[in-house]
């Protein structure tokens, strides 16, 4: 008994001299992620390009790496300058007591190769404080596409390091605006995220609204005034070919594609009535999904597919509601002061970007898709129409300015906000913009 | 008897045991909140802790211990066995080798210039000193550590404010996740590490974990940029194994 107790005392004493001592962090720093883009080495025995300074691609892929992780405002690329090791040399074996003497906690690091007139890039992501390589990758491209390349990069360093997918390889379709205010000419005009490779769609003949791409990114269905008749219109970017979606006999708006790129919802006014309609692109078929006395427009469906968000007056003012997909189990979401308008369901499907009006002042903002945690991200004299990134991250908008009596000093521009309520930042463009639209990720 | 008699005799001749006098204390109670930057006790562990890693700084710098370390960081085998699989396998798009191995191996290599970084770490303190301030509140840990063994509030403090500044926390995480990430450390005398484990690294391969993934390497990147962590300099046994539990949810929710 005796040896017992003897034992049991050294056994507890044991444990308690060696607790296992627990220390929780609960805060960090919020600062971006310093991270170095090694210019991308060029191999010398690639052949030379009449188009192309071959020489000066490695730093060109890189720059817009370092620019699109900079537009994020997660990441912090630091200065070239700083950098000790050759980029031959750092792609091979980083010597990373020097890149972390920099500060730099992730280093990207590649080489490039033309040769057959292909291109054939090579990154590696390399964790600077463990000395170990993250991610490594290889693409072969014509030598024109070198910045997909550097787009489809910077989304797989994205994805390495924040969990989440990139939004860089994508494009953005808007509504150019040129002239003065009382006489705008509106195109539409599609560009890469970043504000590169603008092209114009339509020659600026009939007013043009509210492009959305489909799935595919392909095609594009929008609003256009032809011979003064508001119709919803159906554009395959490829070939250039655009039809008019259904025979509605009167004004059709606000149109959107489903999930799977296979219907079209839209809005159809009819004796000062509106309701939500949608059509089978492959059948033809023209389903009423709302009856309502009240005017029912802006339809958005879940990325699923299950759900439709939209805005009605049915209740006095302007609210956001959603329901089935079948028009069924309508719900009122929002219940703020002031009025909301254009809902999109964001593709992660947790939230609903909203325009409000309060106040005579334009806010955008969020909400959970059953109308709690409303959020309002930025106010400003004039904006709207949100359009979600497509990881769900980012917002892309537009906001005009308040002119004078005869338009002097209005502007139209598109810009971007975190869903946190940070980084705000404008879009550049070559022309005044509205109405954009983000497309999906155009490689995946 | 009179053996016994003799034999007690020096018992009765002993003198009484000089006690020391009677030093009289007040009994103070110990507040629960913990405050680095006003708490001047705080503030000269911190200072002590900085004039030692000054002196370590310098005897641990010798330019030739430094060239002779590096060759055994840089070309790791195992990354050029990889670099090789690379050009067997090059296509266009594809993956030119598995992902990061995931940490659940203590590793035996330390990977910092630990005195290249020392530098870095006062900085750091200064600032996350400033954040410790919001963050009074008397952990789970802190109850456990104080009525166990290891460290004092204070430099559990110190170690928690150094850890504060040098970790990155990867912005955009889903706040409503379960986001800990325990890190369990084994430390030499002079709070390098020697091991590190992620206690549920199986988690980060899981599917739709990337998120946990993202932080547990964050967590881990911070100990090392970190170290030599604060530690005391008696009761080695004591800490020679920690825990640190990181959690980023309080801050991600603003």
């Amino acid at each position: 008994m005796k040896k017992l107790f003897f034992i049991l005392v050294i056994f507890f004493n044991f444990n308690y001299a060696y607790s296992l001592i627990e220390v929780d962090i609960t805060r960090g720093n919020l600062d971006p992620l310093p991270i170095a883009v090694s210019p991308l080495h060029v191999d010398a025995q690639s052949d030379n390009l009449q188009d192309i300074k071959v020489k000066e691609l490695g730093d060109l892929i890189s720059s817009v790496i370092e620019s699109n992780f900079k537009s994020t405002g997660l990441f912090n690329p630091l200065n070239k300058d700083a950098f000790v090791q050759k980029p031959d040399i750092a792609h091979l074996k980083p010597r990373f007591e020097d890149w972390s003497l920099i500060t730099a906690q992730a280093l990207v690091t590649g080489k490039i190769l033309i040769k057959d007139n292909k291109l054939k890039v090579e990154f590696r992501l390399w964790d600077v404080a463990a000395a170990k390589e993250m991610v490594a990758l290889a693409f072969t491209t014509t030598p024109t596409n070198w910045r997909r390349v550097a787009h489809i990069i910077s989304d797989k360093i994205y994805e390495r390091l924040t969990g989440e997918t990139g939004y860089f390889d994508t494009r953005i379709i808007y509504v150019s605006e040129t002239g003065p205010k009382t006489q705008r000419v509106k195109r539409l005009a599609i560009m890469d995220q970043d504000g590169v490779n603008v092209k114009y769609l339509t020659l600026g003949n009939e007013l043009v609204l509210t492009p959305r791409f489909n799935p595919t990114n392909q095609l594009v269905t929008y609003l256009s005034y032809f011979r003064n008749l508001p119709r919803v219109y159906l554009l395959d970017i490829e070939t250039g070919i655009q039809e008019v979606v259904g025979n509605f006999p009167g004004m059709t708006f606000a149109p959107r594609f489903s999930p799977d790129g296979k219907k079209i919802i839209m809005s159809f006014a009819e004796n000062g009535n509106s309701d939500i309609y949608t059509m089978d692109l492959e059948s033809r078929l023209v389903e009423k999904i709302t009856d309502h006395s009240a005017i029912d427009t802006s339809p958005s469906y879940s990325p699923d597919g299950k759900y439709i968000c939209f805005n009605s007056d049915r209740s006095g003012l302007q609210q956001i509601y959603t329901m089935n997909s079948d028009g069924t189990n309508v719900k009122r979401i929002s219940f703020g002061d002031g009025i909301y308008g254009t809902p999109v369901w964001s593709p992660r499907g947790d939230l609903i970007a909203f325009t409000k009006v309060r106040a005579g002042r334009f806010y955008i903002g969020v909400m959970r898709s059953d109308g709690t945690g409303e959020r309002l991200l930025t106010e400003n004299f004039y904006q709207e129409a949100p359009s979600w990134s497509p990881n769900g991250r980012l917002l892309v908008f537009y906001r005009e300015t308040k002119s004078g009596n005869d338009g002097e000093g209005f502007t139209a521009k598109l810009w971007s906000i975190d869903i946190t309520g940070y980084n705000e930042r404008q879009i550049k463009t070559e022309t005044d913009a509205s109405d954009p639209s983000w497309s999906t990720l155009l490689s995946k | 008897m009179i053996a016994l008699t003799v034999l007690s005799l020096p018992f009765m001749i002993r003198q009484p045991v000089d006690l020391p006098p009677i030093i009289s204390v007040e009994l103070i109670q110990i507040s629960d909140k913990t405050n680095i930057p006003f708490a001047p006790k705080a503030r000269k562990v911190i200072e002590k802790v900085k004039e030692e890693e000054k002196r370590v700084v310098s005897e641990q710098a010798p330019p030739a211990a430094k060239a002779k370390e590096k060759p055994d960081r840089i070309p790791l085998p195992q990354d050029q066995k990889e670099k090789k699989e690379i050009v067997k396998k090059k296509q266009n798009p594809e993956e030119v080798k598995p992902e990061i191995r995931q940490a659940s191996e203590f590793e035996k290599k330390e990977l910092v210039d630990t005195n290249q970084i020392a530098a870095l770490i006062d900085k750091a303190k200064e600032e996350s000193a400033k954040v410790e301030k919001q963050d009074n509140k008397l952990t789970q840990s802190s109850v456990k550590n104080s009525f166990a063994t290891g460290l004092t509030l204070s430099e559990e403090d110190a170690l928690r404010a150094q850890i504060f500044g040098c970790w990155t926390v990867p912005l955009g995480l889903p706040y409503d996740d379960n986001l800990l990430v325990r890190i369990k450390l084994e430390l030499k005398q002079d709070g390098t590490i020697s091991k590190s484990e992620i206690l549920d690294h199986e988690r980060m391969n899981r599917p739709g974990q990337k998120f946990y993934k993202v932080l547990a390497e964050s967590a881990l990147r911070a100990v090392r940029i970190c170290q030599p962590l604060k530690v005391p300099q008696t009761g080695y046994e004591k800490w020679k194994n920690i825990q640190l539990n990181f959690n980023p949810t309080e801050m991600l929710k603003g």
